[in-house]
């Protein structure tokens, strides 16, 4: 009920706040610089003036693995931190400023309105990220080679799935307190925990953190998989954003 | 007529505090209610009851026929809240944020244009239609958050101190609106204005550690409530002390205060009191300059109230 109305407003917000050229802004540049960095890195060590003798000889020529590894690894940092910065605020900041209370005694289940949320990051991710790997794909064809297109949009499918997981998280965060610091807060103490677990080998397997390397492979053509790790991606987000939706059901305003 | 709005033996408590301690009113449909009392005594939180924002610890209300316990969900398309600071997203203009309001109620687009219009001129913002509302005043956020409330045409208007931030032009404006609005939709209006309830309202609710004290017409609760005075400005001074010890013996009389040729007298029977007064002064001599029945505040009978209340 009333799921498109508040979707689109949430758009339309993310728009008028920069919020959605800040994501494809920053995840765009890191597209574009990652495979341009993998490339020219080795040149710009051996142009250093005076470098030890012997030194050159032993830095690799870089190749397409290297352009996808800088991709990443890039864009993992990033994505993440942006997720944590643009969902923080979602539902406290509604809280905090009054606004919920005024949309909330309209007809809007309070489940629509963190759903339209939800979908509305999603939507700003999923664009950024498309326009990201446009980029990483086009200068790493210049420089490298061409990836094979539906492999290197399937990592970053698999990329995707990483950050909604942080978006559910931060977004349950934001609806469990009343505060955007305090959201931000809580979200960065479940990053914190989620990469601790990531540092424990048997668990690292079953973690989002598995899907970026999964991602690299395919788009390199070998053979790992981390089914588990997706699934539990995905219980994650319906797990994380399920729960919003029953506390924000049950609270106050 | 029926009542829209039935609160039963509300309550509700924060930990160990009790906002509400058996909360109880009726608001007969089409009526303005204005909903008195002191800071804390209860008001808002009956508000954010109502509109389904905060669950009761204990008891129940009843909505536009809508049991809030049973059928909360439905409660929303027929009120209009207006909360005591409004809040807008200072991203969007007025337009934008009726529209949006409009097609959360599913109005047709053309409805929606045209009711935006109309609610923008009727709060005196059509000039400032087009702005963001993130620079607006604080009268301003308040008059766009009435024209809010207004978007449904709804049976039941809710309005938290809806002309506390206006400026004394802003706040006629309001209160014609609202008065508007007598017959049309129930309104139940919290302030803490006296002059405001007095202007509009024709029932009224005094509330006081989140209990009723006293809910009535607003005339019945001035005739009850108010004690009715008498002023006399009249010499000479010796004479005037006179007469007015005199009348301690009258069964009308209750007290008098003197101050100079001023003398100001409470009865408990106004007809004999009009009666008698002016004829008993005219025969002990006094040179009457100005004589006048005082018109009962309910500021005082508010004050009474609340302080009979503090007492207990």
């Amino acid at each position: 009920m009333n799921f498109t109305v508040v979707f689109r407003k949430e758009l339309l917000e993310q728009w008028r706040t920069h919020k959605v050229l800040i994501v494809v802004a920053v995840l765009f540049f890191f597209g574009l610089t990652s495979p341009l960095l993998a490339r020219y890195t080795p040149e710009m060590l051996a142009a250093i003036p005076n470098i030890p003798a012997g030194l050159s000889g032993i830095i690799p020529t870089p190749t397409v693995a290297d352009a996808i590894g800088q991709y990443v690894k890039n864009l993992s940092q990033f994505g993440i931190l942006l997720a944590l910065l643009m969902s923080m605020g979602s539902v406290a900041q509604e809280k905090e400023r009054g606004t919920a209370a005024l949309i909330l005694t309209r007809p809007v289940p309070r489940g629509t309105f963190l759903l339209a949320k939800f979908a509305g990051l999603a939507l700003t991710f999923a664009v950024s990220l498309l326009l990201a790997a446009l980029g990483c794909w086009f200068y790493t064809y210049l420089l490298f080679e061409a990836l094979p297109w539906g492999a290197f949009l399937a990592q970053n499918g698999l990329m995707l799935l990483v950050f909604l997981v942080y978006v559910a998280m931060t977004l349950l965060c934001s609806t469990l307190v009343r505060s955007q610091a305090g959201a931000g807060g809580l979200a960065f103490g479940g990053l914190i925990l989620l990469a601790g677990l990531g540092a424990i080998p048997r668990l690292a397997e079953y973690l989002p953190g598995q899907l970026f390397s999964w991602g690299v492979s395919l788009s390199l053509g070998a053979v790992k998989t981390a089914w588990p790790a997706l699934w539990i991606c995905l219980g994650l987000i319906v797990l994380f954003v399920g729960a919003a939706i029953l506390v924000f059901q049950r609270q106050e305003l | 007529m029926m009542n829209s709005i039935i609160v039963k033996d509300l309550v509700k408590t924060y930990g160990s505090v009790r906002a509400l301690d058996g909360l109880n009113l009726q608001v007969e449909g089409g009526h303005i209610f204005g909903f008195m009392g002191p800071n804390g005594a209860g008001k808002t939180t009956t508000m954010r009851i109502l509109t389904g924002l905060a669950k009761p610890t204990r008891g129940g209300a009843q909505v536009a026929g809508i049991d809030l316990a049973r059928d909360g969900r439905d409660l929303t398309r027929h009120i209009g809240y207006l909360p005591e600071e409004p809040a807008f997203y200072p991203w969007m203009t007025p337009v934008e944020f009726l529209d949006y309001l409009g097609r959360l109620y599913g109005l047709q687009s053309k409805i929606r244009s045209q009711r935006g219009r109309e609610l923008l001129e009727l709060v005196k913002l059509d000039d400032s239609g087009r702005r963001r509302i993130g620079g607006f005043s604080r009268g301003m956020r308040q008059r766009l958050g009435i024209a809010a409330a207004m978007v449904n045409q709804p049976e039941v208007l809710l309005l938290d101190e809806p002309a506390s931030a206006l400026d004394p032009s802003g706040r006629k404006e309001v209160l014609d609106l609202i008065e508007s609005l007598r017959g049309r939709c129930t309104v139940l209006m919290s302030t803490h204005i006296l002059a405001d309830v007095e202007r509009v309202c024709d029932v009224v609710g005094i509330v006081a550690h989140g209990k009723m004290i006293v809910q009535s017409e607003r005339q019945a609760l001035l005739d009850k409530y108010a004690l009715p005075m008498f002023e006399i400005e009249a010499g000479p001074e010796e004479i005037l002390k006179r007469w007015s010890d005199s009348l301690h013996g009258q069964s009308w009389f209750t007290s008098a205060e003197l101050t100079g040729n001023k003398a100001r007298l409470a009865v408990s029977d106004v007809r004999l009191a009009k009666q008698e007064l002016l004829p008993g002064a005219l025969r002990f001599g006094l040179e009457i300059e100005r004589y006048e029945e005082l018109k009962p505040s309910l500021e005082d009978i508010f004050l009474r109230l609340v302080a009979g209340e503090e007492v207990k």
